[in-house]
């Protein structure tokens, strides 16, 4: 996600630091590559130039202090304007009186019934109690996905013969309260925001329903549509947030900032993935600082924490800070990647690694044969990797079942990580502003 | 209703102010800068891409400074041209002539939600009404209910059906289907294929397998690789089109939804990058809303309305 968006900012903010002073001539020159680098990455035009516009005028007017060059200020100017743009702090779902509702609306094939399952799942770990609605009548079979979604996640799901979704969202409040279930995620049909009929209906529906949350779901990949459509859906109902989904390709998501900026209402959560557990929370000051090449490692230990337990992490976070990887760590960081998501995701979301990682790709099956090379050492070899000679990685081959030059790779590729953790501690100190808090890190 | 009047229903309500005002202006002929930037805006706001705009911008300043004293100068016009030059030699799948083999394969790729599925009935549809008999094969064997979905519309689109379980190897489905639709002297095979983004390698693999699997009864198969492409997709549609065709060697595109306010403009820097012709245009939900993509129409209704 933000990938290319990422990259590209990175680049201009390199070429930046060698500069002298922050001049009209200068910032309105950058202005220009971050309108281009924006509309590439399918940020409205709209958008774009009002972000243009506020972030020059904040640029002009600032006083450059001493102690930070004049790019520094700009790339700061750029970033806090991009993390108000995104929307302030992360924001949580809201409930309402039990059974508390959640409506998902948006166009055709954006990811509301995939969507509503994920965000089933993760309520249901927070230890709710939620229960599905099929109120999608339209399509074909979505019911049948939605039932499919929910056997798999043992979550229940309210099906219903009526082909009114107000009924059905009616009858499914009923269904909850004689099951004490406390919420209704409601999956409603796609539909086009120019169809009059269909969003009357939606319209009605939330009226009955009285929803504390209507999350409008929007594909990641949407171009300058995104401001169209996002802006008739907040004009008919009363949105309360937004998911953005499919954002575990290459799609540079500046659709993101078009749908925040048009609607004014907070990106709730992203879909990062096609497993269920792929919904991840927006963290729009994470994902400024993403943009701008500084990586978001505040989200990945708070991944790991999820999915490993507390201690485990912490101490990879402190391990981290200090640089002292072993490949002990490494291993019992791979055992745990599958059960985090997409591991594309996951590595990019580390400082300094966007740009490196371009171009590369990461076979999630080939972790088994990693994981197979590590156990095949000594737990001495674990510890002091540079101790594995010629004929240690002959033997580590013969037991793993694997290559030597798989190996070698391996060793290597762990080696460059180490590097990189290392500098990215040296770096920490000239770095224009502060990485958040991790134990132990200092920003 | 036609292809223009729903297309232009969705974009009249954005696009009217503009373009009437830059029409006026013209009839007295200098361009201005901005003038010059209102269009580029309208092209941006269609999604064409910032260089594929500038190369067009470029080239109208260069119809104006070009022309001769007093003589008319029309941008809209001239603007409308160029964009139409890039579009030739599309809908090349009109007319059911080309299917030279029996069954012609067409494998339908694409993303998550760009519309395959209902693609895949509509087209058994088009070709139905032209006295073609086609099979479809459900090769979505990922998606929750994806089989289920398709038998729907295989079944509105009055298709056989070719189906295995949900988790089955998709180019066992292919395989099947095309090994029946070959004995049974079917015109069309259409294989619904699961969506995936084209930066997962792994998936993407997979469909280079199921192209492979094809080619073993038939070795010239799949005849057409179409992308389904979301109207609404941005600069993303680039890559897209750039990962389906490494990964299945793409012939041609299908742009759905455009029945909203998406332009699909990004199938022009496509056009220009691998040159990929745009066949067909869906503009709704119903069996008959899959039309041969025509140029003309879609540039009008770019530009004007």
């Amino acid at each position: 996600m933000f990938e290319e968006l990422t990259e590209k900012f990175e680049k201009f903010v390199r070429n930046l630091r060698g500069q002298g002073k922050l001049t009209e001539a200068n910032v309105r020159d950058t202005m220009r590559q971050v309108r281009r680098i924006m509309l590439e990455a399918d940020v409205s035009l709209s958008a774009a130039k009002a972000f243009v516009k506020s972030t020059t005028e904040k640029s002009l007017g600032s006083e450059v202090l001493t102690s930070i060059t004049p790019g520094q200020l700009l790339v700061k100017i750029i970033h806090d304007e991009l993390v108000a743009f995104l929307g302030g702090q992360a924001e949580p779902i809201r409930f309402g009186k039990s059974p508390s509702s959640i409506l998902i609306v948006g166009l055709n094939g954006t990811g509301k019934t995939t969507t509503t399952a994920k965000l089933a799942l993760k309520l249901k770990r927070q230890g709710r109690k939620p229960l599905m609605v099929a109120a999608d009548t339209r399509r074909p079979a979505a019911i049948d996905q939605l039932v499919t979604l929910g056997k798999q996640l043992d979550i229940p799901v309210f099906i219903s013969d009526v082909v009114d979704p107000i009924k059905i969202a009616e009858a499914s409040r009923e269904h909850a309260r004689s099951n004490s279930l406390d919420c209704l995620i409601i999956d409603t049909a796609g539909r086009m925001h120019v169809n009059d009929e269909l969003m009357d209906e939606l319209v009605r529906l939330q009226k009955a329903v009285k929803p504390p949350e209507t999350l409008l779901v929007v594909d990641g990949m949407t171009g300058q549509d995104a401001v169209r459509s996002a802006k008739t859906f907040t004009e008919r109902l009363d949105l309360t947030g937004l998911i953005l989904t499919k954002l575990d390709g290459d799609a540079r998501g500046g659709a993101a900032l078009s749908i925040r900026w048009v609607t004014g209402k907070p990106i709730k959560f992203v879909g990062v993935g096609e497993k269920p557990a792929d919904l991840d929370t927006f963290h729009p000051d994470r994902m400024a600082g993403r943009i701008l090449g500084m990586g978001d490692i505040v989200s990945l230990v708070e991944k790991a924490q999820a999915s490993v337990d507390a201690e485990k992490a912490a101490k990879f976070a402190s391990k981290l800070a200090k640089q002292e990887l072993t490949l002990e760590d490494f291993r019992e960081q791979l055992t745990q990647l599958k059960n985090m998501g997409p591991l594309d995701s996951l590595l990019a979301m580390i400082p300094g690694l966007s740009g490196a990682m371009k171009g590369m790709q990461f076979d999630e099956s080939e972790l088994t044969g990693v994981t197979a090379i590590i156990d095949s050492m000594t737990v001495d070899e674990r510890r002091t990797p540079r101790i594995i000679d010629g004929s240690r990685r002959r033997r580590i081959a013969l037991g793993s079942g694997r290559s030597i030059q798989e190996i070698n790779r391996l060793l290597n590729q762990f080696d460059q990580m180490n590097k990189m953790m290392k500098q990215m501690g040296k770096r920490g100190g000239k770095m224009p502003f502060k990485l958040p808090g991790i134990p132990g890190m200092s920003g | 209703m036609s292809l223009l009047l729903r297309f232009k229903e969705g974009l009249a309500k954005t696009r009217a102010r503009t373009i009437s005002r830059i029409a006026g202006i013209f009839g007295r002929g200098h361009i201005d800068d901005q003038i010059l930037e209102e269009l580029e805006d309208a092209l941006l706001e269609a999604d064409i891409g910032v260089d594929t705009v500038e190369e067009l911008i470029e080239k109208l300043r260069e119809n104006d400074s070009g022309r001769k004293r007093g003589e008319d100068f029309d941008p809209l016009k001239i603007l409308k041209s160029l964009l139409v030059d890039q579009l030739t030699d599309c809908s090349l799948l009109v007319h059911p002539e080309r299917f030279t083999q029996k069954p012609w394969v067409i494998l339908l790729v694409g993303v998550n939600g760009s519309g395959k599925t209902t693609t895949s009935g509509k087209l058994a549809h088009y070709y139905g009404r032209q006295g073609k008999t086609s099979v479809i094969a459900a090769a979505d064997t990922f998606r929750a209910a994806g089989i289920e979905q398709v038998e729907i519309w295989a079944k509105m689109g009055n298709a056989r059906l070719v189906k295995q379980k949900t988790g089955a190897d998709p180019a066992a489905v292919a395989f099947d289907a095309h090994q029946s639709a070959l004995s049974r002297g079917e015109d069309l095979l259409i294989v619904d294929t699961a969506g995936r983004l084209q930066a997962k390698r792994n998936l993407m693999e997979e469909l280079g397998k199921i192209s492979r699997v094809l080619q073993k009864k038939d070795p010239t198969a799949p005849h057409e690789v179409l992308l389904v492409l979301d109207a609404t997709t941005g600069q993303n549609g680039l890559s897209q089109a750039r990962g389906f065709t490494a990964a299945a060697g793409g012939t041609g595109i299908v742009v759905t939804k455009l029945d909203g306010t998406a332009r699909g403009g990004v199938i022009f820097p496509i056009r220009k990058e691998l040159g990929l012709p745009v066949e067909f245009v869906g503009l709704g939900e119903g069996l008959e809303d899959l039309q041969p993509f025509e140029p003309k129409l879609f540039v009008d209704a770019i530009m004007e309305a």
